[in-house]
C-alpha cells in the first residue's frame, strides 16, 4: 500500500454517508459519561428519529471542558470544534430542543461560547481529532488522514529517516522525565539483537492527571500509529500497552482499535503489504503507582511484583525479558504521526528553545474551567490559570498550583509569569510530570498538602529500598505532627534532613522525588510550617 | 526435552473456572500471565481466596509464595469478599482539595469501618481510590459503579441509606 491507495481509501470512507451534512456530537469520554452523557446520547438518537436524514448523532472523544459536561456540539460534517455550536450541561430533556434547533438558530439557553480563551488559546496537535472523530471508528480515523504517517514511513522512509525526523523534532518524553525521544529511539535502534520490544506506558498514576486516559478514549488509533512507527524505526515486532485497570473505558476502546486496525492490515502481519509486522498486546496494571517507573512496569508485564531495579542497564539495552526495549508515554506516541506527516522541523518551530511542541494539561482543583487543555510549550502559568482556566471561582484568591503530582511541587503566585517548559519548572523546584495541574486557593493549607502527597508516596512505596520505605514513613509522621501543631523546630530540621537523604539515596524515581512536595512548600510557604510549630 | 506438565483439574464445576482457565490457556500457561490470570479470577469471583491462588499457582507452575506475593502487592486485588454495595471515595488530589478527606472520615464514623473494610452485616464496603478521573466532579464518589459528583457527606450518607 502507498499513500495514494490510502488517500483513496480515506475518500471512500468520507463518501460512505453522503446524505449526512450535520453531526450532533456527544462527548462519550469518561468525564462526560460520569456526568450523564449516555442518557443524553440515547435521548438525542430518539429525538432525531428518522426525521432528519441529513443529521446524525455521533459519540466523540473529549472536548476539554469537563466541568461543563455533558458536552454536545453541533457541527458540519467535517467541521472542527471551533466552528461548531457547543452546548454545556446538557440533560436528556434538552434533546428535543437541540434537535428542533438543527434547522434554525442555535439554542442560546445551553450555549457555551467557543471563542472563549479556554478554546481560543489552545493549539491542538495531540488532541487534533479529540471531540471530532468517533473513537470506536477505524474508518473515522482513516477519513481524517489517520495511518497516513505510518504508510508514509513504511513506503517512503527508511528507519534511519524516521529516526532523523523524530530527532529533528526535538520531542521530549511526555511522561515527565523529558528525555529526548529521538535519542532514546536511536539508542534502541543501534542495539544488536533480533528481538526488541516497544512499550507504551499508559499507567497514568498521578492523582489529578487524566491526559493519557483522555487521549486513549478519544483517539486510540493515533497512539497505535505512533507505536507502529516507533517499532518500524527501532526494528521491533512486538509491542505492549501497559494500562491501568482503573481505566476500563480506555482499555475497551484500545482493544477495539487494535482489533479493527489488525483486521484492516494496519497492525499484525505484513503491515501495508510490506515486510514489517507488529503484534500489539494490552497488559493491565493492578493498582500500583510505582509501575509507572519503567523498570517496575517491565517487571509487572513479566508477571512479577512491580518493583524497580537499578539502572543501568537501561531498558534500551536490557529491558523486557532482557531484550532492548523502547518505553514511551501515551502522549509521546500521540505526537509521532504529525511529526512524520509535517516533518520534524515543523514540530521544532513550536514551543521553546529546549521544549518543543505542545503539552496537554489536566486542569483541576479550585479553578473555574476544569478539564483538558493543549497549549504550546512556553505558555505562561498565568495564561493557563487565569485566562484559559478562568481563574479561581467564588471570589477567593489564588495560592498555588501543584504540578508533577506526588513527584512535583507547588508554585506560588509570584512565579505565575514563568513560561512553562521542562527546564523552567525544574528551576522552580517542581517538574512537568505527566501534565496534571491542581490549582489551590487561599483555603488550602500547604502543610496538609505536603502530608497528603507524603501519605501517597508512603502507601505506594514498593518496599524494596530502605530510604523510600522507611523514609517516607518517618517524613509522614513528622508532617502529621506538624499538621496537628505538635511538632518542634527540631522535628522540622529532621524533616529537612530526611528529605535530602531520601532524595539522594532512593533506588527509583518514586523515592527520589517523594520529598519534592515538602521541599517546594518549605521553599515558598515556610511561614505556614513555622506557624504550625507548637510542642515544646 | 521437557514434557508439558499435567494441568490440575478445575477446583469445582463452577463455570466461572472455565473463564479463568481460558485466560491461562490463551497465554500458554506462561508464568508471566499471572497478573492477567488473577484479574480474570477477580472478575469472575469478585475476590481471590486461598483456593483460587493455589489453583493458579499449580496451573502456571509457580510457587504459591510468588502468587501470594503478587496478589498482595497490587492494590486492586482483593483477598476478601466485598459487601453487597461498594462505596469508593476518590482521594485524588482534586477531590482531596475539595474535601474528600472529610467524606471518608464521616463515613468511617457513621458505619464504624475503615477504608478497605466491610460492615458486619455485609451490606457496605468502604473503599478509596487514587483517582477515578472525574476531577471536574470533585469530590467524586463511586457507588456501585455510578459516579456521584460534587457531594457533601450528608447527601452521600442519605444516598447510601437508600441502598437495600
Amino acid at each position: 500500500m502507498n499513500l495514494d491507495d490510502l488517500a483513496e481509501l480515506a475518500e471512500q470512507f468520507r463518501a460512505a454517508d453522503p446524505v449526512v451534512e450535520r453531526e450532533v456530537r456527544v462527548c462519550v469520554a469518561a468525564s462526560c459519561q460520569s456526568s450523564g452523557a449516555s442518557p443524553v446520547f440515547d435521548a438525542l438518537v430518539a429525538s432525531l428519529g428518522d426525521g432528519k436524514p441529513a443529521c446524525k448523532v455521533k459519540g466523540v472523544g473529549c472536548m476539554g471542558l469537563c466541568s461543563a459536561g455533558p458536552l454536545v456540539s453541533v457541527a458540519d460534517k467535517d467541521g472542527d470544534l471551533e466552528g461548531s455550536v457547543l452546548y454545556r450541561d446538557v440533560a436528556p430533556e434538552d434533546a428535543e430542543d437541540i434537535v428542533a434547533s438543527l434547522d434554525g438558530p442555535p439554542l442560546e439557553r445551553l450555549r457555551c461560547a467557543t471563542d472563549h480563551p479556554f478554546f481560543a488559546r489552545q493549539q491542538k496537535i495531540v488532541l487534533e481529532h479529540a471531540g471530532i472523530i468517533d473513537p470506536n471508528s477505524f474508518k473515522g480515523y482513516v477519513a481524517v488522514g489517520g495511518y497516513a504517517a505510518l504508510i508514509q514511513a513504511l513506503s517512503e522512509m527508511t528507519p534511519t529517516d524516521v529516526l532523523r525526523e523524530v530527532t529533528a523534532s526535538g520531542l521530549r518524553g511526555r511522561g515527565g522525565g523529558g528525555y529526548p525521544t529521538g535519542l532514546k529511539w536511536s539508542t534502541v535502534a543501534k542495539m544488536p539483537g533480533a528481538q526488541k520490544y516497544v512499550i507504551c506506558n499508559a499507567d497514568e498514576g498521578d492523582p489529578g492527571a487524566f491526559m493519557d486516559r483522555a487521549i486513549l478514549e478519544s483517539d486510540p488509533h493515533r497512539v497505535l500509529e505512533g507505536m507502529a512507527i516507533a517499532a518500524y524505526a527501532i526494528g521491533a515486532s512486538k509491542a505492549y500497552v501497559y494500562i491501568r485497570a482503573e481505566y476500563p473505558l480506555a482499555v475497551e476502546r484500545l482493544q477495539t482499535a487494535i482489533r479493527k486496525a489488525k483486521r484492516a492490515g494496519f497492525l499484525g502481519n505484513k503491515i501495508g503489504d510490506t515486510q514489517f509486522s507488529l503484534e500489539v498486546e494490552i497488559r493491565l496494571g493492578a493498582g500500583a503507582f510505582v509501575c509507572g517507573e519503567e523498570t517496575a512496569l517491565m517487571a509487572s508485564i513479566e508477571g512479577l511484583r512491580g518493583q524497580p531495579r537499578p539502572r543501568p542497564p537501561y531498558p534500551a539495552e536490557s529491558g523486557l525479558w532482557g531484550h532492548p526495549t523502547l518505553i514511551n508515554n501515551v502522549e509521546t506516541f500521540a505526537n509521532i504521526a504529525p511529526i512524520i506527516r509535517e516533518g520534524g522541523e515543523w514540530f521544532a518551530s513550536i514551543g521553546t528553545e529546549n521544549s518543543k511542541g505542545t503539552k496537554v494539561f489536566a486542569l483541576a482543583g479550585t479553578i473555574a474551567n476544569t478539564g483538558l487543555i493543549e497549549v504550546p510549550m512556553g505558555t505562561s502559568l498565568r495564561d493557563i490559570i487565569e485566562s484559559i482556566g478562568g481563574g479561581i471561582p467564588g471570589g477567593k484568591s489564588f495560592k498555588a498550583v501543584q504540578t508533577g503530582g506526588p513527584s512535583g511541587g507547588c508554585i506560588p503566585e509570584q512565579h505565575l509569569d514563568i513560561a512553562v517548559d521542562y527546564d523552567s519548572l525544574k528551576t522552580l523546584g517542581t517538574m512537568m510530570g505527566s501534565g496534571g495541574m491542581i490549582v489551590m486557593d487561599e483555603s488550602s493549607c500547604m502543610v496538609d498538602v505536603a502530608r497528603y502527597f507524603m501519605e501517597f508516596c508512603m502507601t505506594e512505596s514498593c518496599g524494596k529500598c530502605i530510604p523510600c520505605r522507611t523514609g517516607t514513613q518517618q517524613m509522614h509522621a513528622i508532617l502529621d505532627k506538624l499538621a496537628k501543631a505538635q511538632a518542634t523546630s527540631a522535628d522540622l530540621a529532621l524533616l529537612e534532613e530526611l528529605c535530602e537523604v531520601v532524595q539522594s539515596t532512593s533506588l527509583c524515581g518514586l523515592g527520589q522525588t517523594a520529598p519534592n512536595p515538602v521541599l517546594s512548600t518549605l521553599r515558598y510557604f515556610r511561614d505556614e510550617y513555622e506557624m504550625k510549630l507548637g510542642g515544646g | 526435552m521437557s514434557l508439558q506438565q499435567a494441568k490440575p483439574p478445575l477446583p469445582s464445576n463452577d463455570k466461572r473456572w472455565k473463564l479463568v482457565n481460558a485466560t491461562m490457556r490463551r497465554n500458554g500457561y506462561a508464568g508471566h500471565a499471572l497478573i492477567e490470570t488473577l484479574h480474570s479470577v477477580q472478575d469472575a469471583f469478585g475476590f481471590l481466596d486461598e483456593g483460587s491462588l493455589r489453583f493458579v499457582a499449580t496451573s502456571l507452575d509457580l510457587p504459591l509464595s510468588k502468587v501470594f506475593g503478587v496478589a498482595t502487592f497490587y492494590h486492586l486485588f482483593m483477598l476478601k469478599p466485598r459487601g453487597r454495595h461498594a462505596c469508593v471515595v476518590c482521594t485524588g488530589t482534586a477531590c482531596y482539595i475539595k474535601g474528600a478527606g472529610a467524606l471518608v472520615e464521616r463515613l468511617q464514623e457513621r458505619y464504624d469501618i475503615d477504608p478497605g473494610d466491610t460492615t458486619e452485616d455485609d451490606r457496605l464496603s468502604l473503599l478509596t481510590a487514587r483517582c477515578v478521573g472525574a476531577c471536574g466532579l470533585a469530590p467524586a464518589v463511586v457507588v456501585d459503579g455510578d459516579v456521584l459528583g460534587k457531594l457533601d457527606s450528608e447527601t452521600l450518607i442519605a444516598e447510601l441509606e437508600e441502598l437495600a
